[in-house]
């Protein structure tokens, strides 16, 4: 990645006449905020309809007879337990059981796309390459070729269903279907990051302009960035690569081990390592965690200590506008973890108390998960 | 372009300094500029009445949801009020920074030390607008 020039999405003119505030993300310049601000636009996914470009993710295409023989090789959740038109949330691991990235897979009737993060686009390829053998799968990492848009809040189903003919009531919880939405050729997910009802939208970039006008505006999305989308996955308590896992963590530690399904009767790379985790049990755990002070807001990398021993830093932290305090994320020991659990987090200088809670921090959101 | 007042007095830590009618008192806050590149304000922990501070000495934190910041006294002097306002509602500094979202009130010890500071010209310049 390194010497290459900063990538655009195919949204970018559109954030620009916006006025977005674009910041360099993952090798892509993005908007972290519009100028209606992050409280804003938080609020209108909690409340409404927001509208996410989340192009940078990258998208592996697997095809051939063995493809959903090759993915459940690959992730440790089970591929073979949903069926076409399903999607599954799971992880790539490493052979000590770690993560390499978690992912987002949908399985067609002819394929399976995996959703990454695209800061590990190019790991994840390499991983899979490397793994691949002689199976009968052709993969394609695809992700220049595929636009993105998160359409998050409780009004979406009502928002978009003028723009297609597709049924979108009777698209499920983790379900998707093909159809067009404004006259674009879509896969229409009902997936997301912010606990709140909501579609994402994958099409061709060519598309780009037409859906975004279609979605966002007056009477339709409010165009939201980075920063509050990081502030609706905190809340609800859902997993960040690259602060609440990455290489170091196991899904046992980050309380994920209901995406690990050692009992396919597959052998998926990491599993002999999960295997001895499990019946040891985990030492740490990750644990949610309320900035009790007012006035303190316990940002990432800040160090954690558990009566007065360092034991982890701040993996994500941030003000919660839904609970009107501050809220994060560490790693306790495993004997440590009960919610009222006092903590000290170093703030810039100062010891400040914090108290174990538990995780989703909010749990109001309009996301059916049935 | 953000909002930079001629009568006013800048740092170039984005504080201003904006003189009162009476000669030795002055009212500080932070710019357009910096509530901006801050964004939506959460807290801001201000001093104590009749605290004292040397130029550029930190005399509070200003937490936005995805920034903190340190706040720089502009000039010596001593804090005779503070904004009590933006306790229960932070958002000020965002809508008003000039106004409602002024932060101390202080005493200055030296009123030369204002001549040191940045006019709105310079401080235009230093943001780049």
């Amino acid at each position: 990645m390194s010497g290459e020039s900063v990538k655009r999405t195919p949204f970018h003119e559109m954030h620009v006449s916006l006025k977005a505030k674009m910041v360099p993300f993952a090798g892509y310049e993005m908007p972290v905020q519009y100028p209606s601000g992050i409280t804003k636009e938080h609020d209108a996914v909690r409340t409404a309809v927001g509208v996410f470009d989340v192009s940078h993710m990258g998208e592996f295409e697997f095809t051939g007879p063995d493809r959903n023989a090759f993915v459940n090789r690959l992730t440790c959740n089970d591929i073979g337990a949903i069926g076409d038109g399903q999607a599954q949330y799971t992880a790539l691991l490493t052979d000590e059981g770690t993560f390499i990235d978690d992912c987002i897979v949908y399985r067609f009737g002819d394929k399976v796309m995996m959703v990454v993060n695209a800061a590990n686009i190019e790991k994840d390829w390499t991983h899979i390459v490397g793994k691949k053998g002689n199976v009968n799968c052709r993969v394609k990492d695809i992700s220049d070729e595929v636009a993105l848009l998160a359409v998050q809040g409780p009004k979406s189903e009502e928002m978009l269903q003028p723009l297609t003919r597709v049924d979108l009531s009777k698209i499920r919880y983790y379900r998707f279907d093909v159809g067009q939405v404004a006259g674009v050729e879509c896969f229409i997910a009902r997936t997301g990051y912010t606990g709140e009802d909501g579609f994402e939208l994958y099409f061709r970039p060519k598309h780009a302009e037409v859906m975004w006008h279609a979605v966002v505006g007056p009477g339709r999305g409010a165009p939201c960035g980075l920063g509050a989308r990081d502030l609706l996955r905190l809340e609800v308590g859902l997993a960040l690569y690259g602060s609440d896992i990455d290489d170091t963590v196991n899904p046992y530690e980050a309380r994920l081990g209901w995406i690990v399904k050692l009992g396919k009767g597959v052998p998926f790379t990491g599993k002999r390592a999960l295997e001895q985790i499990k019946a040891k049990g985990p030492t740490r755990r990750i644990v949610g965690f309320a900035c009790t002070q007012k006035g303190v807001i316990a940002r990432p990398g800040y160090d954690v200590y558990l009566k007065d021993r360092k034991v982890d830093v701040v993996r994500s932290g941030g003000y919660s506008p839904s609970l009107k305090h501050a809220i994060g994320t560490t790693y306790l020991p495993t004997h440590s973890i009960e919610p009222g659990t006092e903590i000290g987090i170093e703030c810039r200088g100062k010891r400040v108390a914090a108290e174990v809670v538990k995780m989703p921090f909010y749990t109001e959101g309009s996301v059916k998960r049935s | 372009m953000s909002e930079v007042p001629e009568s006013l007095h800048y740092t170039e830590e984005h504080e201003y300094v904006k003189p009162t009618a009476d000669a030795s008192i002055v009212l500080v806050g932070i710019t357009d500029y910096a509530q901006g590149e801050l964004g939506d304000v959460v807290y801001v922990d201000l001093p104590e009445v009749g605290a004292k501070f040397s130029q550029m000495d930190v005399f509070g934190t200003i937490e936005a949801v995805k920034a903190v910041s340190d706040l720089f006294c502009p000039v010596a002097g001593e804090v005779t009020e503070v904004n009590e306002a933006l306790e229960g509602d932070p958002g000020l500094v965002n809508r008003d920074p000039y106004g409602d979202g002024w932060m101390i009130k202080l005493q200055v010890r030296n009123p030369e030390d204002l001549g040191q500071l940045l006019t709105a010209a310079d401080y235009s310049s230093h943001i780049g607008e």
